[in-house]
């Protein structure tokens, strides 16, 4: 139950920029290392990850920790994976104010806020890519797009239609097979 | 109820909704968060808010995690800090725990996969208006749609031109080396040029 808490917490420590970057990390210590679960289950667990609310780190430290432990596991587990993101912007954020009021370190976050600018602009085009192609996509995407840009409909509602549509369009009118591990 | 309780209820409250509607990574979640902290009060204004995300991405932890302990922890201390947290994680941890339990049931069920490939294409299309309205605001200075407000200036465009073209360079450049090098440019250009 340590060892579970212990790994998930150096996993949350060495997430920088993301949880698709602690992936491999968690694919060191699940798969090669403790022999958790197997190659098959993690791509599982990814997928899931992926298509449920909530960050990747959350849901796979979840996942893994009931898999191994029961529901105290889980617990343990997504304890230790926030544990240490929690601790040091706790102790940034005590800081943080202050440091605001230097001038030179606003200049920096001049620059900083375009910088970022870039990164979101980045994340939408990564995400883009992962989608399968086709118009009903499109279709959607642009909706989510206009929707939350002109601030048209509450993003929660936004999210809801999609899925929606998706019910109707995908498991009613196409009554798509189901693919892959079922 | 005392004050600061019904505060840490509520932000209890907005980030439980939050991570129930975090599809796709945090970024998706940037206009929810902004909608929530600016209406509750507990930020006046987005800039806060982006300097916050590039501090997001230079320390570890998912983004999601690292909204909620900052505005918890700048709204009530530590408990704030650590019961919004709380509510970021927690509509996570019970979808996931039941998925765990009835694993196959649940992602074989093809309406559970039509609504979320339903939600799939939404993501990236909230997440480029999000990188329009950053883009507009912080290289172009146009906000709230107020698009006479039109300024051109060479060095923000400069600085977005190098970070964009600098992110490119490898597959996977890690966030922290754009966040740092736009950081240097600002600090060059608006503290030393200007």
């Amino acid at each position: 139950m340590f060892n579970l808490f212990f790994t998930f917490f150096k996993i949350g420590l060495f997430t920088f920029g993301g949880g698709y970057s602690m992936i491999p990390l968690i694919h060191f210590y699940a798969v090669d290392k403790f022999h958790w679960i197997d190659e098959k289950e993690f791509i599982d667990i990814i997928a899931i990850a992926e298509s449920t609310p909530g960050p990747i780190a959350i849901n796979s430290a979840t996942y893994l920790g009931y898999k191994t432990k029961g529901v105290l596991g889980s617990v343990m587990a997504t304890l230790g994976v926030v544990l240490p993101s929690m601790i040091i912007i706790t102790i940034i954020s005590a800081f943080l104010m202050q440091y605001k009021e230097n001038v030179y370190v606003e200049y920096a976050f001049q620059g900083i806020r375009i910088g970022v600018s870039v990164l979101i602009l980045n994340a939408a085009i990564r995400i883009y890519k992962k989608i399968d192609k086709n118009v009903m996509a499109y279709i959607l995407l642009i909706f989510g797009l206009i929707t939350v840009y002109f601030d048209l409909i509450p993003i929660v509602f936004v999210i809801l239609i999609g899925g929606v549509v998706g019910i109707i369009y995908y498991a009613v009118i196409k009554g798509k097979e189901v693919k892959g591990d079922a | 109820m005392p004050e600061l309780l019904r505060l840490i209820f509520q932000l209890f409250l907005s980030f439980f909704k939050i991570g129930l509607f975090t599809f796709g990574g945090g970024y998706a979640m940037i206009p929810l968060i902004t909608d929530e902290v600016l209406t509750h009060g507990w930020l006046d204004s987005t800039d806060v808010l982006i300097d916050f995300i590039a501090i997001s991405e230079s320390t570890p932890g998912p983004f999601a995690i690292n909204m909620a302990t900052f505005i918890g922890f700048e709204q009530a201390g530590v408990l704030g800090a650590v019961l919004t947290t709380f509510g970021v994680v927690l509509p996570s941890f019970i979808i996931i725990l039941i998925i765990a339990i009835a694993f196959k049931k649940f992602s074989a069920n093809k309406y559970v996969r039509g609504f979320l490939d339903g939600v799939r294409p939404v993501v990236p299309g909230i997440i480029m208006s999000v990188a329009i309205v950053f883009i507009l605001k912080g290289v172009f200075g146009i906000s709230d749609y107020e698009y006479g407000d039109f300024t051109f200036e060479w060095s923000a465009l400069l600085i977005f031109a190098i970070s964009f073209v600098i992110s490119k360079v490898k597959k996977r450049v890690h966030p922290v080396i754009i966040v740092l090098i736009s950081g240097i440019m600002g600090l060059l250009i608006y503290g030393f040029l200007l």
